[in-house]
């Protein structure tokens, strides 16, 4: 989306009674008044999360079918469905400043707006089930709690809903991970590949490092960011490396290492080249998930087209039924 | 394309109780068809885990709210009339009124 837009003069009174609001932790309500660049920001980055959660069904949509037994495929069912509800509760909050879902649906299949790069990487194996629910959403675990702190109302509150549903999503995965760790040689390298695949992407899901992040002061000066993204990998880092050991998993950087004296584990430079390289469209699956999406949308046209005939009918029916 | 349907249906705002005896609370937002539509969507979104006992849809649209920036004037009356609280009122040293 566009970030070269100039920025609007404002009425220095409003900005200054907007800027005082914030800075005394209040929340900001849609009828609020509020700059023209918060209200930018907010629906850039709200529709960038509403579209990661739609397509971020298709990876694991991928495994339904093929998991390994009911108790697996019901959770991957309720997981999934999980992730379109998500998508919806922030679609319906990003409605509030202003723009329309269809607008914003029309930006992600005609391939103007962004998703998490990390849905771009393929799931080769049933173990990515397990490394996703444990690594992809518990990175998005360590986000979204600061973000349900956001100055916006509807997306705090929005994330307050999705991080107690997160919660399943993560330990389920967890828990694929354990069985497979214990499991037999074949599964237990299974795992490791897919560990060893999924370690760096999941760490460049908090996005571009500090010193190359265009929007993160913007975003912390008005509190719809809380911690900065080098912060929040780190905690995820600190969090998850102590699960790998747990799982006896080794993490694919030979610079992981515990600092002592700061209580970090301090990990190596991450490949930027490949990040830009699959926010830019150029990863593995950025063409498959997008032509995936757009067939679920126009083979779901029926179903819209269905319900919109039986609202009819049902009108239709009263109508007749009170003249 | 045909699909700019989608969100030509009209919006619904969602509210849940959380047990019977509760306010209803304001839960987000739906699009549907109708009414009854509108319903089971909420149902399918908000109420995937026990949240709500009961629920309400209403058209966005019929919804008249009061303006952030009137908060002040508009619900003022209340501060200056401390004699609708039962603080205001004296009773003798030692009797427990209730």
């Amino acid at each position: 989306m566009d970030q070269t837009m100039p920025v609007p003069a404002e009425d220095p009174a409003l900005l200054a009674a907007f800027e005082a609001r914030i800075a005394a932790g209040e929340s900001i309500e849609p009828k609020d008044w509020m700059p023209e660049r918060y209200r930018k920001q907010l629906t850039r980055m709200m529709s960038q999360h509403a579209h990661s959660e739609i397509v971020g069904m298709l990876p694991e949509g991928n495994w339904i079918t093929r998991a390994p037994s009911l108790r697996r495929k019901l959770s991957l069912i309720a997981k999934v469905q999980d992730e379109a509800g998500h998508g919806l509760y922030i679609y319906c909050g990003t409605e509030t400043l202003g723009v329309d879902r269809h607008e914003l649906v029309e930006q992600l299949l005609d391939g103007r707006a962004k998703y998490s790069s990390i849905f771009n990487y393929p799931t080769l194996a049933w173990a990515d089930m397990g490394v996703i629910g444990w690594l992809v959403d518990g990175a998005a675990i360590v986000n979204q709690t600061v973000l349900a702190k956001a100055s916006y109302g509807p997306y705090a509150r929005a994330m307050v809903r999705i991080c107690k549903e997160e919660n399943f999503h993560k330990r389920q995965g967890y828990e694929i991970c354990t069985v497979l760790a214990n499991g037999t040689p074949a599964q237990k390298a299974m795992l490791q590949d897919s560990v060893n695949r999924f370690w760096w992407p999941a760490l460049m899901m908090f996005g571009p490092s500090d010193t190359n992040s265009p929007n993160s002061a913007e975003l912390l000066r008005w509190r719809v960011k809380r911690k900065t993204n080098d912060e929040l990998r780190q905690r995820f880092v600190n969090l998850t490396v102590p699960q790998a050991i747990a799982l006896g998993l080794t993490i694919p950087d030979p610079d992981l290492h515990f600092n002592e004296a700061t209580g970090d584990w301090e990990f190596g430079e991450i490949d930027w080249s490949e990040f830009y390289e699959v926010v830019k469209g150029n990863g593995p699956c950025n063409q498959e998930r997008m032509e995936t999406r757009r067939a679920a949308h126009e083979n779901g046209e029926w179903v819209r087209a269905a319900a919109t005939a039986h609202a009819e009918k049902q009108r239709a029916r009263r109508d007749t039924a009170a003249a | 394309m045909s699909t700019n349907d989608d969100s030509q249906w009209p919006l619904w705002e969602v509210f849940t109780q959380g047990a019977r005896g509760e306010p209803f609370e304001h839960a987000g937002s739906i699009h549907a068809a109708d009414a009854e539509l509108a319903l089971q969507n909420a149902r399918d979104v908000y109420t995937r885990r026990g949240e709500a006992v009961n629920l309400w849809v209403v058209p966005s649209n019929a919804i008249v709210a009061s303006a952030p920036s009137d908060a002040g004037p508009f619900f003022d009356p209340g501060n200056d009339k401390p004699y609708r609280h039962p603080q205001f009122y004296v009773a003798p040293r030692g009797v427990r009124i209730f």
